[in-house]
């Protein structure tokens, strides 16, 4: 970590900015942190979990949740046609019924960022895109630089960037963080989500430091997961990443955001996440602004359970568009 | 040893999506044999284990609807294969719900499993039966073939605790549809084993889900459910008929009606093979 290229966050409060000073002071930071006691935390997130939520409440949850989506796609196979329907999709979620509220954003490769753009003019839909060597994020500084220039200039609001888990695991921590605010610099106003990709990190102490890390290196978000390994998000995981940006929040006064992405299929998932957005992080994170769902497949989900909310009785996908 | 041996008691379940889970809902019901003597405790199903249902029915739809009618038929036989196993027991359970004799009781389990394999030799020859070639005035090749309507409720008779359940069911899945089925309300005890059966020859989980509980509690949640395609409305209570077919008609759900004091033991018909199909008719240019 010699001589970072972008200076770190101002005005962190001095036991922060001693952290970041140099390679030696930042593992000890991150190797500081207090371990995570895997028992507790799974026990509560499985506790939450149990919480009811009934009638307006859920409405208000289903409505909530619609709006914090991350609108998906990251498949080989994505064409303008798909990504077009997708934004459609984004605008107008259920068609039937406009009162819906329209997502958060779509996420797209950066190659797809311009159709994306073009069918969202006008909205205010943010257009997320992944870049860094998605998912693997296995290639040169310079590359990833180049990726994360590349989709800012085609018109994405924000990048997911991917952090370098090799390089985690192994210890060179100044490398990811260099990385982090290099990329972030490369962003310039669009937002950053930091993916930590938990699925590969192997302990909840490991999520905890790189949470940390990405927060010190000035990730707007950190994000769980890219949805191609598993397993991808999962209540314990954010349950630690929530208590990383209350805290952050705690120590700096500054609001980041989490996003759990992938393997989130269904209403009462999403509940469970709101719930859990609630008890760990508080209130004030109950906003697209700071919670994201990464998700493709729940928002027909969530559709269904709308309707079924308003028909009373059960609706099914045959009367949601399929993406 | 023998003497002093505490017998294992069974906990019946619903069978959803292959898995016996109990009903989200936590409640049971008691069952009594037709003297009113206690026999167990059934699971009470939830319009959510309803839901659940209706969802592993959908799942498994593409893959059921998929194979091969022969290769249907051969899961359905093997179905019988593992029933002839379990006569006894079928029988026992017939006699206490139903309060017939024992012999009785055997030939009405017998008569169930030739109705089944009756039922699965339909598979592979219904399409021949109930499809054609239509002469037409053109330039075309048209031909008409059945097709599977979808996931079908089954509200199972009432009295007919075995034998009635199988005429219902045998007929949904042997087409290529597949089943939620609501069991004898105050009979439950064949269906659970059946499901038993099921689970343990070769058909899929999730081509037929059994619920135990309170028909008229549980229907009305199928009937309106926008995910299930038709309704068999053979054991519902008088009263709430018209009722479930109005809500069917929310989502043109093709209903079969309840006809009165349906003989089981009387010989079947292709009457509930018809009714779950759908027929789909293509014209295909010739002589170009």
């Amino acid at each position: 970590m010699a001589a970072p290229t972008t200076p770190p966050p101002a005005q962190l409060p001095p036991a922060l900015a001693d952290a970041v000073r140099d390679d030696a002071s930042l593992r000890r930071f991150l190797h500081g942190l207090p371990g995570v006691d895997q028992v507790g935390v799974e026990q509560r997130a499985a506790g939450l979990g149990t919480r009811s939520i009934k009638k307006a409440s859920k409405m208000w949850a289903i409505d909530t949740a619609i709006s914090m989506v991350d609108l998906t796609t990251l498949e080989g196979a994505d064409t303008p046609g798909k990504v077009r329907s997708l934004a459609a999709k984004a605008r107008r979620p259920d068609p039937d019924h406009p009162d819906v509220p329209r997502v958060a954003a779509v996420c797209v490769y950066p190659d797809m960022v311009g159709t994306a753009v073009e069918e969202l003019r006008g909205t205010d839909i943010d257009i997320a895109s992944v870049a860094t060597a998605f998912p693997s994020g296995r290639s040169s500084l310079k590359v990833k630089l180049e990726d994360t220039a590349y989709a800012v200039d085609a018109g994405a609001t924000e990048i997911d960037m991917v952090i370098d888990r090799g390089a985690f695991l192994s210890g060179r921590y100044g490398q990811v963080f260099d990385e982090i605010a290099q990329v972030k610099h490369a962003c310039g106003d669009a937002h950053l989500k930091v993916i930590l990709e938990t699925g590969e990190l192997a302990t909840y102490d490991n999520v905890r430091r790189a949470s940390w890390l990405a927060l010190l290196a000035g990730g707007d978000f950190i994000k769980t997961s890219t949805g191609k390994v598993s397993p991808a998000a999962t209540l314990p995981v954010t349950h630690v990443m929530l208590q990383a940006v209350r805290d952050w929040h705690t120590q700096t006064g500054e609001l980041r955001g989490v996003k759990p992405a992938g393997g989130i299929r269904t209403t009462k998932d999403a509940i469970k996440y709101l719930v859990a957005v609630h008890e760990v992080a508080g209130p004030q994170w109950l906003t697209p602004t700071l919670f994201r769902f990464g998700a493709s497949t729940l928002l027909n989900d969530l559709l269904m359970q709308r309707r079924t909310q308003l028909a009373g009785h059960y609706s099914g996908p045959d009367y949601v568009t399929v993406d | 040893m023998s003497e002093n041996r505490i017998a294992v008691t069974k906990t019946y379940k619903l069978y959803i999506g292959g898995a016996f889970p109990r009903s989200e809902s936590g409640r049971s019901y008691p069952v009594v044999d037709h003297k009113g003597a206690f026999l167990a405790n059934a699971a009470q199903g939830s319009r959510k284990d309803a839901r659940d249902a209706v969802a592993a029915a959908r799942k498994a739809f593409p893959g059921w609807s998929g194979a091969t009618a022969y290769n249907r038929g051969q899961v359905l036989f093997r179905v019988a294969e593992v029933l002839e196993g379990r006569r006894e027991q079928f029988a026992a359970e017939v006699a206490a719900g139903e309060g017939v004799a024992a012999k009785k009781a055997q030939a009405l389990v017998d008569a169930a499993i030739d109705r089944w394999v009756w039922y699965a030799g339909w598979t592979d020859k219904v399409a021949t039966v109930l499809g054609a070639s239509n002469p037409v005035a053109g330039p075309y090749f048209s031909f008409s073939v059945p097709e599977p309507t979808g996931v079908v409720a089954v509200l199972a008779p009432q009295q007919s605790s075995l034998l009635g359940l199988i005429s219902a069911v045998a007929p949904v899945i042997a087409t290529g549809n597949t089943a939620v089925v609501v069991t004898s309300q105050d009979r439950p005890l064949p269906a659970v084993t059946l499901a038993e059966v099921l689970a343990t020859s070769d058909v899929p989980g999730g081509v037929v889900n059994v619920l135990t509980g309170r028909t008229a509690e549980i229907a009305p949640w199928l009937a309106s459910h926008a995910d299930v395609n038709a309704l068999d409305l053979t054991g519902a209570p008088e009263s709430t008929r018209a009722d479930l077919e109005r809500a069917a008609a929310g989502t043109v759900k093709r209903v079969l009606r309840a006809r009165p004091a349906e003989d089981f033991t009387r010989e079947p018909d292709l009457a509930r093979l018809r009714a779950f199909l759908e027929t789909k008719t293509v014209w295909h240019p010739i002589g170009v």
